[in-house]
């Protein structure tokens, strides 16, 4: 058969390559100024962007989207072309997707630190971005899609079904939880409120671990621990099946964040089942990469290359056992709301997704540069400072978890919150954060180490930029072949089966939770917040209080007795978006405003906690926030987000929006007048006033009735 | 949206919903190895070799100068 002659073009897995290295340094660093921050709290000083609630999003984003993210386009646009055995179908929309993500990227470190955010984790990203988001990712899929239709090789890869996969469930969930009503080219309210938004919030939440930290990473293990080891796959047959299994799994298992919330019982056992069911299809690939390397021994003790992916798809198998284990309802009565689910994502970061990632580029440079790796002797430094750096990171973080939860629900022979004071919880683990710090110190010492091989390596060597190949032309599929023969043979119909397949999953989950009533049953008592208290709760959101305080009180004694009346969901209707928060670092805020609970703090409190926690409590880890004194509220878009509130089924009344900033003054007014018996001289058009407003209206409709 | 929500909220017994999945997912599971433990052999081991199949290209050959 003839032969025809063709080129690989290595200039954008070269250009992603570098992206993965230089963001993945600047990620890990804001994270390490984030853990800097718990046990540094005045470190922000009077500098907002630098403040730990809003840095914390920024290193977030930064690993996954950024380090991430870059590493897996590194990946798809080196291996697609070999497996397919042609170019990538267009340059230009490569360069398009290419300096579009970074533009992404550059975005949200010019947004969220400086307050630009939607709140939901790792949804954080302002709607303007989020279309540009969408547009570059469909760039991403018409390549690879068009690619496909035009390869020479009649079957496609198992690696290459895990992109596919990959981009086309993020493209539905993403789209499905940035639906929002703009108030402003930078400002949103999502269409969901409450513990619906919270339902949409962590199926996208979940699935962005499954899709984007996992499955195109697995793809990336497919390919690249078989060139690296010289031989194949364990198990093909494995990978077909752990494939489609997990693919099906995963979009079910979002509810496992919000065990014991306000959701409906039968979607926390939806959520809990289909968790336990993904430890089989996530060991089926564990053990497939393992065993890959079964008679290869030898080279693993060599080759650093080898030892980061034995590493990574070992803390894989770790995190996707924990995963499981953390959604069992009792496991995670205890760990949720605590550092153990930081502890958690850290294997998962730390080990799996950038020692894939390191692995990968260590191998993939020298191959890029026609030369050797630099230095073997750094890379193993690098390998054994990374796994010590991950391990000091996430094991006191454990600890950390185990303790401050056992003290939560400690109680004393007489009955009593052995601790009812919150910040005794925190200050006994705060050791445990420095620890923390220092383990990531180390594996930010030893990311370094890498980036200083991989440009030695590349200085010694010199870019390759086009390799000539050669393969038979497409064989036309013959008529009579298997099924999934066909199905793999046929990449739009395969991306349309992996669409049906996880449509099956968010579809019937999502749903009736929206359809059945009785899933959100209504308290009359529940009212709209005031123009006063929304524009107060935009700047909590601003601010990221979120990630520190949560506001869902779990139906335990053990937190009724500290915080109140347990969250219902019917309390949640008007909030646009929800604000469950995942990890408290400071105490649960659902109950702040009401009077009659012992915990209860007066507006002049709030003012100075913000001002400066310390001086209200010594010992507080909490960032100050003293530019809220100064700032004044901004009113220029009250009337526009009383609109959209209008617009959501909010019950305001038509044609509120007029009064609604007479309202804001009104209210307003009280609160400087009970701030000025106590003392305080402050005007009431600043921030703080709405959001002690804000924080006094919290949970006190339930109370009212009492 | 409102008028399909008004209809689709008033269907008796939504909540079976996810059984019907659950159940699907083990009838898509069941027909899915088996047909994978039915692929020939042979189109297996082509497949699983395509990371390895690489003629022309430098990246079968490691470090050469």
């Amino acid at each position: 058969m003839e032969l025809q002659k063709f080129t690989y073009d290595n200039k954008l897995s070269n250009l992603f390559l570098w992206a993965t290295v230089i963001w993945g340094v600047v990620g890990m660093l804001v994270g390490l100024i984030a853990a800097l921050e718990l046990i540094f709290p005045q470190m922000s000083g009077n500098l907002p962007w630098l403040v730990y609630s809003r840095i914390r999003p920024l290193h977030t984003n930064a690993v996954i989207f950024a380090f991430v993210g870059n590493g897996i386009f590194t990946a798809v646009y080196y291996s697609m072309p070999r497996l397919l055995k042609t170019p990538m179908y267009s340059k230009l929309l490569g360069g398009i997707h290419f300096w579009g993500w970074q533009l992404i990227i550059v975005l949200a470190a010019l947004t969220l630190p400086f307050g630009f955010t939607q709140s939901k984790e790792y949804a954080e990203l302002i709607w303007p971005i989020d279309v540009l988001v969408v547009l570059i990712w469909v760039v991403f899929g018409l390549n690879m899609i068009m690619t496909l239709v035009k390869r020479r090789v009649k079957h496609i890869y198992v690696s290459i079904w895990f992109y596919l996969a990959t981009w086309v469930t993020i493209a539905v969930l993403y789209i499905t939880n940035n639906l929002v009503i703009p108030t402003s080219f930078t400002h949103s309210y999502p269409i969901y409120a409450g513990i619906q938004d919270a339902l949409v919030q962590w199926w996208y939440g979940h699935n962005a671990v499954a899709f984007f930290l996992t499955t195109p990473i697995l793809g990336m293990m497919y390919y690249f621990i078989p060139k690296a080891a010289n031989r194949p796959i364990y198990s093909y047959k494995l990978s077909i099946i752990h494939f489609w299994a997990l693919i099906f799994l995963y979009i079910w298992a979002g509810p496992h964040h919000l065990l014991y919330s306000a959701l409906p019982d039968w979607a926390q056992a939806l959520g809990v089942v289909f968790s336990v069911m993904l430890i089989a299809p996530s060991w089926g690939g564990m053990i497939n990469g393992l065993l890959t390397l079964r008679g290869a021994w030898d080279k693993v003790r060599e080759d650093p290359v080898l030892k980061m992916f034995v590493v990574a798809v070992t803390a894989y198998g770790m995190a996707t056992f924990e995963g499981p284990m953390l959604s069992l309802k009792t496991v995670n009565a205890m760990s949720h709301f605590t550092d153990w689910t930081i502890a958690h994502v850290h294997i998962g970061t730390l080990g799996w997704n950038s020692m894939m990632n390191f692995g990968m580029i260590y191998w993939l440079v020298p191959r890029l540069f026609n030369t050797k790796l630099w230095s073997t002797k750094l890379a193993n430094v690098h390998f054994w400072i990374a796994t010590l750096g991950m391990l000091f990171f996430s094991i006191p973080l454990y600890f950390a978890g185990f303790t401050q939860a056992l003290m939560w629900k400690q109680f004393t022979t007489e009955g009593f919150l052995a601790y009812p004071n919150f910040l005794e919880t925190v200050t006994q683990i705060l050791p445990m954060y420095y620890l923390r710090a220092f383990g990531g110190s180390l594996y930010i010492i030893g990311a370094l180490m890498f980036v200083y091989n991989v440009v030695k390596t590349a200085q010694a060597g010199s870019f390759v930029r086009f390799e000539h190949a050669s393969a038979p032309a497409k064989e036309l599929p013959k008529a009579k072949e298997g099924f999934h023969r066909r199905l793999e043979g046929r990449p739009l119909q395969f991306t349309l089966a992996a669409l049906v397949v996880i449509l099956i999953g968010g579809l019937l989950e999502i749903v009736p939770m929206y359809l059945v009533k009785e899933n959100v049953p209504t308290i009359s008592a529940v009212k709209p917040y005031t123009p006063l208290e929304l524009e107060g709760r935009d700047i909590y959101i601003r601010e990221g209080c979120y990630l520190c305080h949560s506001q869902m009180i779990r139906p335990f004694r053990s937190e009724t007795e500290r915080y109140g009346e347990y969250t219902k969901a019917g309390e949640t209707v008007y909030d646009h978006p929800f604000l469950f928060g995942s990890k408290r670092t400071g105490p649960d805020l659902s109950r702040e405003g009401e009077k009659t609970l012992p915990n209860y703090k007066p507006n002049s409190w709030h003012f100075n906690h913000m001002q400066n926690p310390r001086k209200m409590s010594p010992g507080s880890i909490m960032p100050a926030y003293p530019w809220l004194i100064e700032n004044e509220i901004d009113l220029s878009h009250t009337v526009a987000k009383i609109n959209a509130m209008i617009k959501l089924g909010v019950p305001y009344g038509d044609g509120y929006a007029d009064q609604a900033v007479a309202d804001l003054n009104a209210q307003a007014e009280q609160i400087v007048v009970d701030l000025q018996a106590n003392g305080i001289q402050v005007d009431k058009n600043k921030e703080i006033i709405a959001l002690i407003a804000y924080l006094q209206r919290l949970g006190t409709d339930v109370y009212k009735n009492k | 949206m409102k008028i399909v929500i008004n209809i689709l909220e008033n269907i008796a017994g939504i909540e079976i919903y996810p059984i019907i999945s659950m159940l699907l997912f083990f009838i898509f599971f069941i027909l899915v190895t088996y047909v994978t433990l039915r692929t020939n052999e042979s189109e297996i081991e082509e497949m699983s070799r395509m990371p390895l199949d690489h003629d022309n290209d430098l990246s079968s050959k490691p470090h050469s100068n």
